[in-house]
Formats: C-alpha cells, structure tokens, sequence
C-alpha cells in the first residue's frame, strides 16, 4: 500500500516516476512535503505536479477504504486511530497545495490566462481560472468601468493611450526567498552582470532574490524553505 | 518580529513548521504488542513490548497519549550536549552550531507531551531557552549588516522555528535595501508590470557609513 522507503511495497508500479523515488528511499508524501513547501513560498505559481498529485489521490482513497473496513471489522481502535491521523495528515498536505495555487490564481489570474504560466496549471485550474476572469471581468464591467469615461474602460489597460497592460497585477519575482540545496551547486551567479557570485554549498540555509535562482528550483536542484 | 501576522510574507504558520516538524524520527519503547503499520508516509513496525523502534514524532506523541510507549529522548538533547552546544555558541559570535532542523519543534513537544520521559528535565529545558536566546541575538545581530550591496544572506545552521520567525522582517529589509540602492531602476508600484528595459547597471554606490 505505502510508498515506503525501499521496504518493498506490494503494490506493482509502471510508473517510472514512482520507480525512481523509491529507488531513491522518498516517499510520495516527502515529495508532496516538498512541493507544498516549494509552492508556498515561491511568488509564482509553479508547474502543477499532476503525477504526485494523483498518486496521491489513489493512496488517500485506498487508505480510506481500508479504514472503513478496518472500522467495520472491528479492528482496535488504536489502530485505526493512527491509520486515520496518517490519513488526516496526508490529506492536509494535498489540499494545502491545491488551496496554494487556488489562492495564487485568484490573485493573478488575469496575468496567468495571457501569458505562459497558464501551462503550468491543471486542466481542473484552468477552467477555474477562466470562470474566476469572467466572472471578474463582468463584475468590474458592470460596477465601475462602464461607468468610467470612453477610453479608460478597459480591465487590462489604464487607458487606451497605455501601450501595454498596465492594470494587469503580476507575482513580484524579485523578492527574497529562503533555500537550500541538497547537493551542492557552486559558483552560481545571482544577476546579469556578473558582479553578484554566490557559492552554493549542499545544506546550507541562503536568502536569495527568486528571479536568480528560477531555474533551479523549477529543475528540483534547489528546495525553498 | 514584524509581520508575523502578514501570511504574504510569513509564508508558513507555526502550526505548520510544527506539522513539518513531525515527521522527523524518534525512537520509542512500546509497552504493548502491535502489528506492523502500513502507512502513506512508510512502513512502521512491528511493534514489541520493551523492544525499541523508530516511528515518526507525531506518531510517537500518538501512542505516549495514549500511554503504549515511552520516547526515548534524543541524543543531542542531553545535558552534556546541550551544554557543549550553548558554550560554542557564546564563543562564536558570526556561526550558529549545528543544530538539528527542527530542534525547537521536537524539544516543545517532547517537553509538552513527553516530559516524564526527559532525563534533568529542567536543566534541558533551560539550557535550551538559552541556546535559542543566544541564536537569537546573533540572528538580529547579523540582521544589522544588511546593506544595499547584499544580494545573497548565508545562515547556515539556522532552524526551521527560527527560519520562519526572521523570515518576514529579513524579505521586506532586503527588499527595501535592493529598492532604494538602485537609483537607476525605474520605481514601478507593485501592481504595475515592469515591462521597462530594466537598466541593470547599478551605478556607482556609496556607503552612507563609513565602515
């Protein structure tokens, strides 16, 4: 049932995905921990993890399952107590970082739809994003811009003399974020001139701006903390 | 500090560094005989009575309420090591001992829910106060370096508890450092797209102390 730790789960997996986090001794829920973590802290929304997710999805409905014919056979309490505090927690994990990213598209979600950071959401969030944009676009259409003079009634423009979308809110990538890496990175550098050199060391704590370090955390090579 | 209550910048709440906190390994001794254990989070047990066994904390703390085990204390909570750690602390004023992760996490609930379990249980608890004062007061120390041309702040060996603490007054500092020492970067408010050429060039900068 579980993923456990190289002790050797029954369940047969085709998932190479899987094959290789368990090879590697992690577990779905470290992976889940992770990528909560990595969700919260990060100003942008991030690539939805939909294999995790989904994996994670069918380990809750089992576990639930088993609970409730552990319930139903009488099986001890303590037990099914513990099952049930597995399963509690497994399950805050999965709905924080679904609540995360609802909460970062409500936010930006007019800047998500127009540019390339709408392929990093689910199909599920997508649909919730463009209901979310129509819904908001008709309230402001009718309780203020129609009101507003020609010219300044648009919801991604200041005014028709804007040349680009200015009214548009966006993540602030520029600001600081707690990492750490697990294996180092060396000498990386942090802007475009070359003058700002950090080096990296595996498990050290560093402050870093987001934009600088983009990169290695959308590859995995650097954990927000 | 500042901004604790702002989720925006705190990003975690202490309940959740805490939730994070419980997952780290501690060993028990149960008293009872339980089968083996096949969680989401991994596989645990079998359990035996007086044989130890390592289980995730909030499991731990689980069965302690439930009076089916003791916790043994970890090894770095003792007062020898306590002790060794708070001296080394006071002697480099610049570097944070190494420190479990979580030690701040562990140790509260150890002491809230396991306390009979902890051997000088006062002497540990107020060894601990201290190393977590002294860390500290390096942390708001160190805090008073931060300049315009700080673009990368190492804190190596800080904890989990003291990470989220620092975290939103440390974000707006840096933040406001990296704005105002950029006099040649267009001030754009915060809603507005910065779709401007960002003029990387930071000019010349200038200490307003002299150092």
């Amino acid at each position: 049932m579980a993923s456990g730790s190289g002790s050797g789960s029954g369940r047969w997996s085709e998932d190479l995905e899987t094959e290789a986090a368990m090879a590697m001794g992690t577990t779905d829920v470290e992976l889940l921990k992770r990528a909560w973590r990595n969700e919260k802290a990060a100003p942008e929304i991030l690539q939805f993890e939909a294999a995790l997710v989904l994996r994670a999805r069918e380990q809750i409905q089992l576990l639930e399952e088993t609970v409730e014919e552990f319930t139903e056979n009488g099986v001890d309490d303590l037990v099914v107590s513990l099952y049930q505090m597995d399963l509690d927690r497994t399950l805050f994990l999965l709905r924080s970082y679904l609540r995360i990213r609802l909460q970062k598209i409500e936010k930006y979600m007019i800047h998500i739809s127009k540019t390339n950071l709408w392929n990093r959401l689910s199909e599920q969030e997508q649909r919730f994003a463009k209901r979310c944009t129509d819904i908001m676009e008709k309230h402001l259409g009718q309780s203020v811009l129609s009101r507003l003079p020609y010219g300044y009634q648009s919801i991604l423009k200041q005014s028709i003399s804007s040349e680009e979308d200015d009214m548009v809110p966006e993540p602030q990538l520029d600001t600081f974020v707690f990492c750490k890496t697990k294996n180092a990175v060396g000498a990386f550098q942090l802007d475009d001139t070359g003058d700002e050199i950090v080096d990296l060391v595996a498990d050290d704590l560093y402050v870093l701006r987001y934009k600088s370090i983009k990169g290695l955390v959308e590859s995995g090579r650097i954990d927000l903390v | 500090m500042a901004g604790q209550s702002n989720p925006d910048l705190s990003v975690f709440s202490a309940p959740e560094v805490e939730f994070l906190a419980e997952d780290e390994m501690v060993e028990i001794v149960p008293n009872i005989r339980m089968e083996a254990l096949n969680m989401i989070c991994g596989d645990f047990g079998p359990f035996f009575p007086q044989i130890a066994s390592k289980v995730p904390l909030w499991l731990a703390v689980a069965l302690k309420k439930r009076g089916k085990c003791t916790i043994r204390t970890p090894e770095w909570m003792s007062v020898e090591r306590l002790t060794q750690v708070l001296e080394a602390e006071r002697e480099s004023p610049r570097e944070f001992q190494p420190l479990p992760f979580h030690y701040v996490e562990i140790s509260r609930l150890l002491f809230d829910r396991a306390h009979d379990d902890i051997p000088d249980l006062y002497m540990v608890r107020s060894l601990i106060e201290d190393i977590r004062d002294v860390r500290f007061h390096k942390v708001e120390t160190g805090l008073e370096t931060i300049s315009g041309r700080t673009h990368a702040v190492k804190l190596k060996n800080l904890s989990a508890m003291e990470v989220n603490i620092v975290r939103p007054f440390m974000v707006r500092a840096l933040q406001a450092f990296y704005r105002h020492d950029s006099p040649q970067m267009i001030q754009q408010p915060r809603t507005m797209g910065s779709r401007q050429p960002q003029v990387v060039d930071r000019g010349p900068r200038r200490d307003l102390r002299p150092r």
